[in-house]
């Protein structure tokens, strides 16, 4: 740690638990979402277990499942719906935008800190708190919500507790992600240094921008839709419920009158950008990764910025492309499929710049450039594999089937995921003044992108035969999964060694922070403002406020020795 | 000691210190939430057989009363403001509590009113109407409730700043005056929402 002399040391509580400083906020956020990540995949190891041996008794951790250690359907359908809402909600968000956001916005803007460092404390204990009840949730009667990550009514009106406190657990993620996102848009646009204009910006800092605008504008209806269903729950109101409901054949005592498909549309119209929410800042990470490595500048950056601002647009007119299966009609399907055809364009603008961006580069073959690289053709294979779900047409047979888990586990797994690797490795330097073991790196990427594509290519082929994503069986006895049941086993084993790939992670991190090589201030030679601080940065981030005097990507300038240019160099051109 | 920029000065291409950004961009969410819950309305009413009119359950002249309440406070909410500006401090006080007290009064009709539905044995779950009426009109209680808080802060220990850091505490002022103008054009909207359509 460095010294600062100009104040006083703040107690261990004060620096460590209860900080205000955007650094040490960014690490619990990075720390608490790993930890809830690893918790998420555990989650979906034991599925996978049931899904590839189904009724055989779980090794290892059979015993907390029961005496015959057998997964029981109504507890698969709980580790279902907790491994989408920890995944999504308390693992890669939080990663994404609350750990590498809050940690490198402010540095590569040059701002001494967040706008708002207490509400920044309190995003994440709210976060924190919101983590907490969902973990508690598993030891209520009925055990945690088991209705989906969706919470779909009727279903989730009649759950077991554990549905109540994942509204109330979501209630306090929402505070949380709410405070985030005022606190980012207040502090990218007030809190840039001199000369720092707009398209100078760095992209990863405007793919923070957009997010946090889709995270402030796209959450509060479903905490209303949130609070709609706690009523539905608590209050016996029928705000979700049809008149007439027939539950375990006899008519449910309720007002009635309601209407399940308010909640898709309320929880969708949130949904469908937090897809982009997640896409977004991974997209920004390997952006700063490829410029960096291919010693290049990005090629097509304006036009990767608008695409970014014309996607959080459209990513609010799309919603119902989830929902074609409701009976909603073939009028607002047309509207729905036109706009989500057309919200595929940006996406494939700022794709296709990132691969030309690497056109003649003389590419640096790093452990976070391995993961950048990774990124591009998996998050392409999760885009396209998209477009015939946009299509309410091919729809009609794909919906709820493995292809759809398999479509968006490659946009956010080996997508978003291999993204935010990418800025582990890249921003770890800054982080700790030491670089993580390059041998480790590429055990780590090599093993993960080959077992994560063994567990996601084959929901393709179930997916397309029909195969069910809620069958606790795995399909064994469904007659038309009979063909393609093989998978099951396939995926199961990749997911067991794509856990083991992690291990050479873990470790790789654990023994940097004290044992990796100690590199200087700008080990990358990269040009945006986070490297011209020391590593760590101290409190303030900068001993003085940098001034800006050119874009963020000024690599191979020609006449110049140095083929990197940094932002902040006041030399005049060659 | 670090210096965060623009907590007090406005910067100059935005126009705006931070605290101002920060409260529109909240606005905006808030915008979003009851947007959220009136669409629910909408969508609702819409898909029901039949819809009961607002007047026929609800009291009129007892909202209307309480929406004039409201909208008193908010004007004395621009006064105590306006107090500061001209460095009245005792004028301020005078103000901020003349629309604390209001606040208190539109919480104090509003529990009577629920009141004389629920010795109707009229709940939330009597009905769709009723079960968003409650929702809407108590998530906004809710808004006013924390209106008070923030209000009576200010009112209170919170008031220290105006020796300290005047021209801060005036801008904390004319932010908390912001939040309460919008808790009150929501229920501008909501009153005939609920009880005149």
């Amino acid at each position: 740690m460095t010294e600062s002399n100009n104040h006083h040391e703040l107690v261990f509580w004060r620096k460590y638990i209860f900080s205000q400083d955007h650094k040490m906020i960014g690490l619990q956020y990075g720390i608490t979402a790993l930890s809830f990540m690893l918790f998420g995949f555990s989650l979906m190891l034991v599925m996978r277990w049931q899904l590839a041996y189904p009724e055989t008794p779980v090794p290892l951790i059979g015993w907390l499942l029961g005496d015959d250690g057998i997964l029981l359907p109504e507890v698969y359908n709980s580790l279902g719906a907790m491994h989408g809402t920890i995944m999504v909600f308390l693992g890669i968000v939080p990663l994404a935008v609350g750990a590498a956001g809050n940690y490198i916005v402010p540095l590569q803007i040059g701002a001494p800190d967040m706008a708002f460092p207490k509400l920044n404390m309190a995003s994440y204990w709210a976060y924190f708190i919101g983590g907490v009840i969902m973990i508690v949730s598993f030891f209520v009667p009925g055990g945690a919500a088991n209705s989906g990550w969706t919470s779909y009514p009727p279903l989730s009106v009649i759950a077991t507790t554990g549905q109540t406190l994942w509204l109330f657990g979501m209630i306090a993620l929402i505070t949380s992600s709410l405070l985030g996102a005022i606190n980012f848009i207040v502090t990218i646009v007030q809190l840039r240094a001199p000369g720092l204009t707009w398209m100078r910006l760095p992209f990863f800092v405007w793919t923070q921008l957009i997010t946090a605008f889709l995270l402030l504008l796209a959450f509060p209806p479903l905490e209303a839709a949130g609070v709609l269903q706690l009523m539905d729950r608590l209050a016996a109101t029928s705000f979700f419920m049809p008149s007439g409901l027939v539950v375990s054949g006899q008519i449910l005592e309720a007002s009635g009158g309601g209407s399940p498909i308010l909640w898709q549309h309320l929880f969708w119209f949130l949904a469908h950008p937090e897809v982009y929410v997640l896409i977004l800042p991974a997209m920004g990470i390997v952006a700063e990764v490829i410029a960096n490595n291919t010693r290049k500048p990005l090629w097509g950056l304006k036009p990767m910025i608008y695409s970014t601002i014309f996607l959080g647009f459209m990513s609010f007119t799309v919603w119902a492309h989830h929902m074609y299966m409701t009976g909603m009609g073939t009028t607002i399907s047309a509207f729905f499929q036109t706009t989500t055809m057309i919200i595929s364009i940006p996406s494939v603008v700022i794709l296709s710049a990132l691969f030309i961006s690497l056109w003649g580069g003389s590419i640096r073959f790093n452990t976070p450039m391995l993961f950048a690289l990774g990124f591009l053709p998996m998050f392409g294979i999760g885009g396209l594999t998209g477009l015939p779900l946009g299509l309410a047409a091919a729809d009609i047979h794909l919906h709820d089937t493995y292809y759809v888990i398999g479509h968006f586990h490659y946009v956010v797994a080996p997508g978003t995921i291999f993204a935010l690797f990418a800025g582990i490795y890249y921003w770890f330097p800054k982080v700790t003044g030491r670089r993580m073991n390059e041998t480790l790196g590429k055990i780590h990427f090599w093993g993960s992108i080959i077992a994560i594509n063994g567990i996601f290519f084959p929901m393709f082929i179930q997916g397309l035969a029909g195969v069910s994503r809620r069958m606790w069986d795995g399909g064994a006895g469904y007659a038309h999964a009979q063909d393609v049941l093989w998978g099951n086993e396939v995926m199961s084993i990749a997911a067991g060694m794509l856990m083991l790939f992690q291990i050479p992670f873990v470790i790789n991190i654990i023994r940097s922070i004290k044992h990796g090589e100690k590199v200087d201030d700008n080990p990358w030679q990269a040009t945006t403002l986070e490297w011209t601080t020391p590593s760590p940065p101290p409190h303030g981030n900068f001993a003085a406020l940098p001034t800006v005097y050119r874009g963020p990507y000024e690599y191979s300038v020609p006449g110049r020795d140095k083929d990197f240019w940094p932002q902040s160099d006041p030399e005049e051109g060659a | 000691m670090e210096m965060i920029p623009y907590t007090v000065e406005a910067r100059e291409d935005t126009g705006m210190n931070n605290a101002k950004l920060g409260i529109w961009l909240f606005l905006a969410s808030e915008v979003m939430l009851f947007g959220g819950l009136f669409s629910a309305y909408v969508f609702l009413r819409l898909g029901a057989p039949a819809w009961p009119e607002g007047g026929s359950i609800l009291s009129v002249p007892i909202a209307t009363f309480n929406t004039l309440i409201l909208i008193g406070s908010s004007v004395t909410m621009v006064f105590s403001w306006t107090a500061l500006k001209e460095n009245d401090f005792g004028k301020y006080r005078l103000y901020l509590g003349v629309t604390i007290l209001l606040a208190l009064l539109f919480l104090a009709v509003k529990s009577f009113e629920y009141s004389e539905k629920f010795s109707h044995h009229l709940y939330p779950s009597s009905s769709t109407f009723m079960a968003i009426y409650f929702t809407l009109t108590g998530l906004h209680a809710l808004h006013i409730l924390g209106g008070i808080i923030v209000n009576g802060y200010f009112w209170g220990p919170g008031s220290k700043m105006w020796t300290s850091d005047p021209e801060r505490f005036t801008n904390r002022i004319e932010i908390a005056g912001l939040y309460w103008h919008f808790v009150d054009l929501v229920w501008i909207f909501l009153f005939p929402v609920l009880y005149l359509l």
